[in-house]
């Protein structure tokens, strides 16, 4: 039923309409014929795409990371050494930073689970239509302005003249000295990333058909265990989903630690910076310092798929 | 038809006027002999302030080039900057001491006619042709402005004047100190111990054998859980005295210029031990395609009125001589007070940023170079 639509139809003499029609019909044949040709035309574009960005980008970055640097041009030397990785292991200043970006990784994590759960499970299951619109909007709210300002922002309320101590000086509290440290790190972070995790917690929590907590409870299960029993383990794939956003995210920022964290904030992100960007451009090493947190969280995309979490996505 | 042949050989014309000048200043055949028509164009790598629109906009109104301004955090930053995309993305940098000569060795900047600068000639001598400049006879550049890396401190919250690095190493202030996040704060470093502890035999600062140079970095671990935090760019230093976070720093005069003109009771001092320093340079990339308009604002930069110009903004001592009467004409005394008038013997008590290399100079190849000042620092302070 091309008719209509096909221009050709229009503007070519009445002769052109059938052969126009001809010629897609034998184009269409084949493609309906053999289901992996009509495969390949579509995940094509995407998966060239894919391969020549993405997959490309991060082999060479992989790849670069056995080079190393001349000491004394700073230009790239292409002989083969795991030196840079040998130094990542051995240096404890190294390990030091790694340990740090992966704790304050799973704490943030941690931080945001505890608080999205109770707050999913009430946009979900207990707030009316009306009310669950206005809590979405109050998640998403933040999202639509710039990440940089609201770390700003945080950066001005923990300040030592900021607003929090302002306000707890008011209260006739003592000041908190929380500016430019890993404390300000981990509330900053955990604010920023707190939507990633309500999210897919929601969608987990909204898709408990009502009927399983009915048949619970005509089992005679208490709430309690109907809550540890049958919601959590249905939620769970949805915590580990909003867990793989938050976890990744904290795990490569660089910007956070640069504007809120103070002289023992160095993340993994910072290290990459420093040594590609600042002090005597060593990109090879930094190149191998980024792919410690594509190890970190291909580690945790395993024991995430243990778990069973990618099965009920 | 006449009317559009003179076009024509209008158009041919102007297309010559442009491309003689831009290749006499091109950068293969030796130096420029002239200034041609400027090419409207000018990207430049400056520190923080130096391309204040209150000199820039003259500029640009006076030659219609149009400047782009980045501003480099550290000289680190501007030594990548200069060679990303394999150099030429930036016509200009005003490199500092720590930064030119990499810059000179890595072929990264090209040498400059100093006869068409007019304002050279009126230079002190000892700006003409600096070591960490001039490599050869070859002027890489033009010096600009010059001063010390000094103590800043709060005058509400330390009502005591700090005399000595010292306070910055000791716990009096403990939580409440900020040092620069660059690498060639070991000399700072460096110099301190070379009035405390005179056994390590530290001469200059910048020359350290493995020894002295442990015992610095001895120093800097130490000195580390005493930090609020380490600055970046000469702004996150003045949010942190602003914010009250920290009332003691290592700083630049130009931070303490800001600071006191945002009425933050700020004072800065040159402690006991002395100072370390910079002298910037404007160099110019040996693969600019702007090489007109970079000349036209090397004239500029370093005219005395310009010069006293950034030097009254920033708290910084010009290159040029004349620029003396001209800083006293937009601030009364300031050339007495930034040692514009007699700055030799001033000068040698600065100990002026220089890229740390092997060679100590003393038929020895036992010091620290600067890739390891970089690792150490990046490491001690991560």
């Amino acid at each position: 039923m091309g008719q209509r639509l096909d221009s050709g139809d229009l503007l070519a003499p009445r002769r052109g309409g059938p052969s126009f029609t001809r010629a897609r019909r034998r184009l269409a044949r084949p493609l309906w014929r053999l289901p992996w040709l009509r495969g390949i035309a579509l995940l094509l574009p995407p998966m060239a795409w894919f391969l020549l960005l993405y997959v490309a980008a991060l082999a060479v970055l992989f790849v670069s990371a056995f080079w190393s640097v001349d000491v004394f041009t700073t230009k790239v030397v292409h002989t083969w050494s795991l030196d840079n990785f040998r130094e990542i292991v051995t240096s404890s200043a190294w390990r030091r930073v790694i340990t740090r970006t992966v704790v304050i990784a799973f704490l943030v994590t941690l931080t945001d689970a505890v608080i999205a759960f109770p707050f999913a499970y009430y946009m979900a299951r207990i707030a009316s239509g009306r009310t669950r619109a206005l809590l979405f909007v109050l998640v998403l709210l933040p999202l639509w302005s710039s990440y940089l300002v609201r770390v700003y922002a945080w950066k001005v309320i923990l300040a030592q003249d900021g607003i929090l101590n302002w306000s707890l000086q008011k209260a006739g509290l003592p000041a908190a000295n929380i500016g430019y440290t890993n404390t300000a790190m981990w509330l900053v972070f955990s604010y920023i990333w707190l939507p990633f995790m309500i999210l897919p917690v929601y969608a987990a929590l909204e898709r408990i058909p009502d009927s399983y907590i009915e048949a619970s409870r005509d089992l005679g299960a208490r709430s309690f265990k109907t809550f540890r029993t049958i919601i959590v383990p249905l939620a769970l794939p949805g915590v580990i989903a909003g867990s793989i956003f938050t976890f990744s995210l904290t795990l490569g920022d660089y910007i956070t630690p640069t504007l809120v964290g103070g002289a023992s904030s160095t993340f993994i992100g910072n290290v990459v910076y420093n040594t590609g960007l600042g002090a005597a451009g060593n990109l090879p090493f930094a190149a191998a310092f980024a792919s410690v947190p594509l190890v970190v969280m291909a580690i945790y995309l395993i024991l995430a798929r243990r778990s069973g979490a990618f099965e009920a996505l | 038809m006449s009317k559009i042949r003179k076009a024509h050989v209008l158009v041919a014309l102007l297309a010559a006027a442009l491309c003689v000048p831009a290749s006499g200043a091109g950068k293969t055949s030796g130096l420029p002999t002239k200034i041609g028509k400027g090419e409207g164009k000018l990207t430049m790598i400056g520190w923080e302030g130096y391309l204040d629109a209150k000199w820039v906009k003259p500029f640009e109104k006076q030659t219609g080039c149009k400047v782009q301004a980045k501003y480099a955090g550290s000289s680190d930053e501007m030594v990548t900057l200069m060679r990303t995309g394999g150099g030429g993305q930036y016509d200009m940098v005003s490199a500092s001491g720590d930064a030119s000569l990499r810059l000179i060795y890595g072929k990264d900047v090209q040498p400059v006619n100093t006869k068409l600068v007019p304002g050279w000639s009126q230079f002190f001598k000892a700006f003409q042709g600096p070591p960490n400049n001039t490599v050869g006879g070859q002027h890489y550049g033009i010096s600009l402005q010059w001063g010390p890396n000094t103590l800043m401190y709060n005058t509400k919250k330390i009502k005591k004047a700090p005399t000595s690095w010292g306070d910055i190493y000791s716990s009096k202030y403990k939580g409440r100190i900020t040092v620069p996040n660059n690498p060639i704060q070991i000399a700072d470093v460096a110099l301190y111990l070379s009035k405390t502890q005179p056994s390590l035999g530290i001469k200059d600062p910048y020359e350290l054998n493995k020894k002295q140079f442990d015992a610095a970095i001895a120093l800097v671990k130490k000195q580390k859980p005493l930090i609020k935090k380490y600055w970046g760019l000469s702004s996150d230093e003045v949010s942190l005295f602003k914010n009250g976070d920290t009332w003691l720093g290592a700083s630049w005069p130009v931070t303490t210029g800001t600071l006191q003109a945002a009425k933050v009771p700020v004072k800065e001092i040159i402690p006991k031990e002395g100072a370390t320093g910079w002298l910037d340079t404007w160099m110019l990339s040996s693969k600019t395609k702007h090489p007109n308009c970079a000349y036209k604002w090397y004239g500029y930069i370093s005219s005395p009125k310009v010069q006293a110009l950034q030097a009254v903004t920033w708290g910084e001592t010009p290159a040029n001589k004349l620029a003396c009467k001209e800083m006293d004409k937009l601030s009364k005394g300031s050339c007495a007070a930034y040692h514009a008038n007699a700055p030799e013997s001033y000068y040698r008590s600065i100990k002026f940023w220089k890229t740390p290399i092997a060679d100590c100079g003393n038929g020895k190849k036992d010091c620290t170079d600067y890739t390891k000042w970089v690792s150490a620092w990046t490491q001690a302070t991560s």
